[in-house]
């Protein structure tokens, strides 16, 4: 094997801090210094409140997005089963508090779990596809996001559904407990709960390897199907939670709730150093990396870009990192 | 005969760290089989590498027909003459035969391809190389040996010098084999040098006229053929008597643990053997005889068309992969790349997966005790002897000799009874060579089964107790004792009596 000389020099440790992380560290201090030129009231404490709050969102479904990309997939459908819970649920709770208008809290209960059991079956459908009959999850997902989007649209006429219970959006998309946002209480409790998961649970770990080498895994006596299922299962759940926070804070169910989120969720996995390939990835710097893609967001909001610009700048903020991706395997793999 | 066509003077490769090839000189004469012989990692291949134009070197000169010659591409070294077939497949698997043997010079009419004359051609110089392949074939469809006919012929366009063939015969049966060496001979007729790399030291005697022993990226020597003998040889390449290679292995009980009766599946034709405790059970037979598929069936890896597998008494023919790993036999891959690691992970990252699904650390419970988990990493890297220093590199950064002990330490983590190794030592070097049959030594010795497959003869044959050979996917012979002589098993890799048609 090398031995390679011990050099230190300012290049080494960007080296260094690129193999371990990847590109996000330097995609934030660039990100902050721009804004930060760009507009004075970037960097006020009021504005990066702001954006915590508003990346919630991007944050739950990207470490749903995780998790798959890890398993060595990718979910094009997190939108979609953000918009079936909304719209499901929506529906549920406008039909059961129609029944029971004396029991709001439960009919709020029941309309979520309705959701939650539409993305459950988004899940499955993509997670059989995927494990069982070695769909590729690209084709996979695609098609489940397409037939999704129009049963969504389909169950509501393209109509929202309003009239939903009051307590709902009052409390999980507005309401504040011990001063904090509800929705950002539910982040924190998933961020803990994958970050467990990922790291010391034998599934999170069993899915680390089946991404990682799946031929490998399977000789590892791992339960390669099953590990896959879980990923695409979770994933969706993620995402229905996001789609129940979403439909809380506008107040409605509505069929086109979530359309770019799956390629921002993708994004910012990458751009957390998720490799595209599977088997790498953390879920702490998922979490920086959808707070810097909302962080752009705001900043281009911020500095008067268009949001038509936006969109070019998003999907070529994607591709670089994939480049930065794919640059930083070989360095791993050869270890230079 | 004796005219010389190329030579190195003292021929270097440097690698950041690593010294690939020290000063070596070696000279081809024309109408002469010159093999290269060194373990893994000696400087075979970067010294070939340089002869193609694939790689230059740091230092030295390479001479071709008494001038300097600087190759910066392979076609460089192809206008001058100089054909390599490389160990590692270059053809297009989606393509047709005809098509891969003409990529990227393809006879055209005014712009369009000239199919009708590509397939003509090929067909042609398929037939005077005397291989029977159809050049309509797609290439995905052949066999392995096939494939490697169509790279050879794909090496041959325009004047042929120098011949270098890395390990062509690999994966080709004997008889294929044979076909081969008749083409070598003919070439040599012609004047054509032949830089022949093999580990197969029996094809020697057959092929080979002068041998050039490397070591460590050194040259140990270039010998007559005819002076020395196999044994020699290996003395050469290795530093060691072939001896201190193979352990003894104390026999065990013997008792059964697995047993096979009347497996079929495609392939494989009502194979019927049993497995022992603190025995050896050597498996050989030539590439394609069914050797591997037959245990990847026992696994469950290959569908099972009828039969019985019973482990301990339990019926698991019908179980799958993981259920029968868990139950206690364990298989390690020949692949160890495609199937066996992870190779962006670390030695510590593999090893830990078999022992968190081996329940040795952190029980059946959900959570991984990642502090068991991680000591028992260690007690096993120290077991297979992995430096420190490697534990925590990915491990497509380590030497094929160490990936390997990482392999063979994944089945430490599994607590099985029964490991089954596919091809243990492809690609390794003799040293680690003989830290890993120690590995099985101790294994067997403590009263578990091993199961060794190999196309290594004298691997199967020195570490076995008792050996089934396999031909056409039928068991031709269950050998033990005295039977276990080389003759005996190359007669039955022939055997032909219960293979179908």
């Amino acid at each position: 094997m090398t031995t390679k000389a011990i050099k230190t020099g300012p290049f080494d440790l960007v080296k260094k801090i690129f193999i371990k992380v990847g590109v996000l560290p330097f995609f934030l201090v660039a990100a902050l210094l721009i804004f930060a030129a760009l507009s004075p009231k970037f960097l006020t404490g009021q504005n990066l409140v702001n954006v915590a709050r508003q990346s919630v969102y991007l944050v739950l479904v990207s470490m749903g997005q995780m998790l798959v990309l890890i398993s060595g997939g990718f979910d094009l459908s997190v939108g979609t089963a953000i918009a079936l819970t909304s719209v499901v649920s929506a529906l549920g709770m406008v039909w059961f508090s129609s029944i029971f208008p004396d029991a709001l809290w439960i009919a709020i209960m029941l309309g979520a779990f309705m959701g939650f059991g539409a993305a459950i079956v988004v899940g499955l459908v993509n997670g059989v596809g995927v494990a069982y009959f070695e769909v590729s999850p690209f084709i996979m997902t695609l098609g489940v996001s397409s037939a999704g989007a129009g049963l969504a649209l389909f169950l509501t006429g393209g109509v929202p559904v309003s009239n939903l219970p009051f307590a709902f959006g009052d409390t999980f998309g507005f309401g504040r407990l011990w001063g904090i946002p509800v929705p950002v209480i539910f982040a924190l409790i998933c961020i803990v709960f994958m970050w467990v998961f990922m790291t010391r649970t034998r599934l999170g770990t069993q899915v680390y390897a089946v991404g990682g080498n799946i031929k490998a895994a399977h000789l590892s006596a791992i339960n390669t199907k099953r590990t896959l299922m879980w990923a695409y299962v979770i994933c969706a759940l993620i995402a229905s939670l996001t789609g129940l926070l979403l439909t809380a804070r506008v107040e409605s169910g509505e069929a086109n709730l979530g359309s770019s989120i799956a390629l921002e969720s993708i994004a910012a996995c990458v751009i957390a150093g998720v490799s595209l390939r599977g088997g790498i990835g953390r879920v702490e710097n998922v979490v920086l990396g959808a707070f810097f893609i909302v962080l752009v967001q705001n900043g281009m909001n911020l500095a008067q870009v268009s949001s038509y610009m936006q969109m070019v700048l998003l999907g070529a903020l994607l591709i670089l990192a994939v480049i930065f991706d794919q640059m930083r395997y070989r360095m791993i793999l050869s270890g230079s | 005969m004796s005219t010389t066509l190329i030579e190195t003077r003292a021929l270097t490769k440097q690698y950041p760290g690593v010294l690939a090839l020290d000063a070596v000189d070696f000279d081809l004469k024309a109408g002469e089989v010159h093999v290269l012989f060194g373990e893994n990692g000696a400087g075979k291949s970067t010294l070939i590498s340089m002869l193609a134009g694939a790689n230059r070197p740091s230092q030295g000169s390479i001479v071709l027909e008494g001038q300097v010659v600087k190759f910066e591409t392979v076609a460089d070294a192809q206008k001058k003459g100089i054909y390599t077939v490389f160990q590692e497949f270059s053809l297009i698997p989606t393509l047709t035969v005809a098509q891969n043997i003409f990529l990227g010079w393809e006879p055209c009419r005014g712009p369009f391809i000239d199919h009708g004359s590509m397939r003509n051609e090929s067909h042609k110089m398929l037939l005077e190389l005397g291989f029977d392949i159809d050049p309509n074939a797609i290439v995905a469809q052949l066999s392995r040996a096939q494939q490697q006919m169509v790279e050879i012929t794909k090496a041959f366009h325009g004047d042929l010098k120098v011949l270098i063939l890395d390990e062509p015969t690999a994966s080709l049966t004997d008889k294929e084999v044979d076909h081969l060496f008749d083409f070598v001979n003919h070439l040599k007729t012609k004047g054509v040098g032949v830089v022949y790399i093999s580990h197969r030291i029996q094809e020697f005697a057959r092929i080979a006229d002068r041998v050039t022993v490397l070591r460590d990226g050194g040259k140990i020597g270039t010998v007559e053929m005819a002076d020395k003998d196999d044994d020699a040889l290996v003395e050469m390449m290795t530093g060691r008597a072939i001896e201190e290679i193979y352990p003894e292995i104390e026999k065990g009980s013997g008792e059964i643990l697995l047993s096979v009766a009347h497996l079929r599946t495609a392939g494989i034709h009502d194979a019927t053997f049993d497995v022992r405790a603190g025995e050896v059970l050597g498996v050989a037979g030539l590439v394609g005889s069914g050797k591997s598929r037959l245990f990847r069936t026992v696994m469950g890896l290959t569908t099972r068309v009828s039969g019985r597998v019973t482990f301990n008494g339990k019926d698991i023919s019908k179980s799958p992969t993981r259920e029968i790993i868990k139950s206690g036999v364990y298989y390690l891959s020949p692949d160890r790349k495609a199937e066996g690691l992870d190779l962006a992970k670390t030695s510590t990252e593999n090893l830990a997966i078999n022992l968190i699904m081996g329940d040795k650390a952190g029980g059946n419970s959900q959570v991984v005790r990642w502090a068991e988990v991680n000591a028992e990493t260690v007690t096993i890297s120290e077991h297979v002897e992995l430096q420190e220093s490697y534990r925590n590199k990915p491990v497509s950064q380590l030497s094929g000799g160490n990936q390997q002990k990482i392999l063979f330490g994944k089945c430490f983590g599994q607590n099985a009874d029964v490991i089954i190794f596919d091809e243990p030592t492809v690609g390794v070097d003799m040293g680690t060579r003989a830290a890993l049959y120690l590995l099985i030594k101790t294994f067997a010795e403590s009263g578990k089964a091993v199961v060794v497959i190999s196309s290594d003869l004298p691997e199967v044959m020195n570490l076995s107790h008792r050996m089934i050979v396999l031909a056409h996917g039928h068991i031709s012979a269950e050998l033990a004792g005295d039977d276990m002589t080389e003759e005996q098993v190359l007669k039955h890799f022939f055997d032909e009596t219960g293979a179908k048609p």
